[in-house]
């Protein structure tokens, strides 16, 4: 139920003073309420649930557990040569 | 997808399990809040991929499944009518009353219409000006600002044949709930990745320090799940009882300003009744009085409702952590996806139902697809 798919803007527009937008969600598009996401442009990532625009995606976040698995594989290369070591 | 595939990814899974396997040193009891991250952790077998002293219990946190049957009842009562287009996220539409579901109505001609998005419905109030049109507001706090907006929209353009019939829940104090009961089990949570979207964590920081729990609010994919559990082990095996914040791409401590400034405008907190937990107080939200002309519940006139639950369904202690859906007598016999008998089995974010899905009632299939390496 509480589902929030990420997609990207494609435009912005205002209907009954209430910013809407097209959303494309890996090709599908979509309408999308945008009036709680401040400052949104076309190219943004948001996160939607039931046509309503939760929050902006931040993209440089999006990475963060990829950093984390990248620094356990140095900590896998330090321990490596330990383990070569012939005994 | 971007942002939804590399969060699958097979590999870096198996990784983070393996660090979840080095950080244990005892058995833990941890609950996903959430029923959309059931679904995920049922559908690629997290919880096979773990290692065996970490169990995952599975939450209330599927305001399909813990909608009050009298609740459903009151709704088929006015999507009877033939002055009612009463519209419903498609979710709903299956779940069974004391008399049927709402697609049973439908086909015996009630005007029941799916939608996608709550302003869908304002717009099709605005086309149908001879009509009533009626949402079906049924959420936690993510559903909140968009069946708030819509209320907010149809006022503002002066419909007056739009209203909602709201049964929204909270999820806090089902937390508090959960974590009062003497027969508790629960040691830490993955806390709702979208609930916090819209509310922020601030309010999940006494929990965590009366109980002395790690909450870690987490996203919705394999990845964020698995990185989720690391951080809870992390943070029980150290002694430790704080909220994290694993869903960082989308959530932000203050939630989204904009979206709590609507919903206090629109809503305010009331007492609710939770399918196959009871009432628990402040859980819900209900329109506000200046909002009355758009409450369903004071437009239509439903009388007295008598509800009869199953007596065999233990859905209960299952949306407390207690049971899994296996330890049911009646799953997958009597008690399907077809014919559910209680709230864990209505929807498809249900515990047991996600279980059914993915076959954990046949138990040679029934390791997910991620244990199974299909990912």
């Amino acid at each position: 139920m509480c589902l929030g798919i990420p997609g990207k803007v494609v435009e912005t527009y205002a209907e009954h003073d209430v910013c809407m937008g097209k959303v494309d969600f890996g090709g599908v598009f979509k309408r999308v309420c945008l009036e709680h996401v401040p400052d949104v442009v076309p190219g943004d990532y948001v996160v939607v649930h039931v046509g309503f625009a939760l929050n902006k995606l931040d993209e440089a976040e999006a990475r963060r557990v990829f950093e984390f698995l990248e620094g356990m594989n140095q900590l896998d290369e330090i321990g490596r040569p330990s383990r070569e070591v012939p005994g | 997808m971007k942002y939804l595939d590399e969060y699958r990814d097979p590999d870096a899974a198996r990784r983070l399990a393996d660090a979840v396997a080095g950080a244990v040193t005892r058995p833990w009891t941890i609950m996903e809040v959430c029923g959309g991250q059931t679904h995920t952790i049922v559908k690629y077998g997290i919880d096979h991929v773990l290692p065996p002293g970490v169990e995952l219990v599975h939450g209330p946190g599927c305001p399909v499944c813990v909608t009050p049957l009298e609740m459903i009842d009151r709704a088929h009562v006015i999507a009877s009518r033939p002055d009612v287009i009463f519209c419903s996220f498609g979710d709903m539409l299956r779940v069974p009353g004391s008399r049927g579901d709402l697609l049973q109505l439908k086909s015996q001609g009630a005007d029941v219409r799916v939608v996608y998005a709550p302003l869908d419905a304002v717009n099709l109030a605005a086309a149908n000006p001879s009509r009533k049109v009626v949402f079906f507001a049924v959420g936690f706090e993510t559903t909140a600002p968009p069946n708030a907006m819509a209320v907010w929209m149809a006022k503002k353009r002066g419909l007056t044949n739009f209203s909602l019939l709201v049964s929204h829940v909270l999820v806090p104090p089902a937390m508090t709930a959960i974590l009062r009961a003497p027969d508790n089990r629960v040691q830490g949570f993955l806390g709702p990745g979208h609930v916090c979207t819209v509310m922020g964590f601030t309010e999940y920081e006494p929990i965590a320090a009366e109980f002395r729990v790690p909450i870690v609010v987490a996203g919705f994919e394999p990845l964020d799940l698995l990185e989720g559990v690391l951080r809870t082990v992390r943070q029980l095996e150290a002694g430790r009882g704080e909220v994290e914040n694993q869903y960082s791409r989308v959530v932000r401590r203050e939630g989204n300003p904009a979206s709590k400034k609507l919903i206090d405008d629109v809503f305010e907190v009331c007492d609710r009744k939770w399918r196959g937990v009871g009432s628990i107080p402040q859980s819900g939200y209900r329109l506000r009085p200046e909002y009355r002309a758009y409450d369903a519940d004071h437009i239509f006139d439903v009388g007295g409702l008598e509800t009869q639950e199953s007596t065999v369904c233990i859905s209960g202690q299952i949306l407390r952590g207690l049971k899994k859906p296996h330890e049911c007598p009646a799953f997958g016999r009597e008690c399907t996806p077809h014919t559910p008998l209680g709230a864990t089995m209505v929807s498809a974010e249900g515990a047991c139902a996600a279980y059914h899905a993915y076959g954990r009632h046949l138990e040679s299939v029934g390791v997910g697809r991620l244990a199974a390496g299909r990912v």
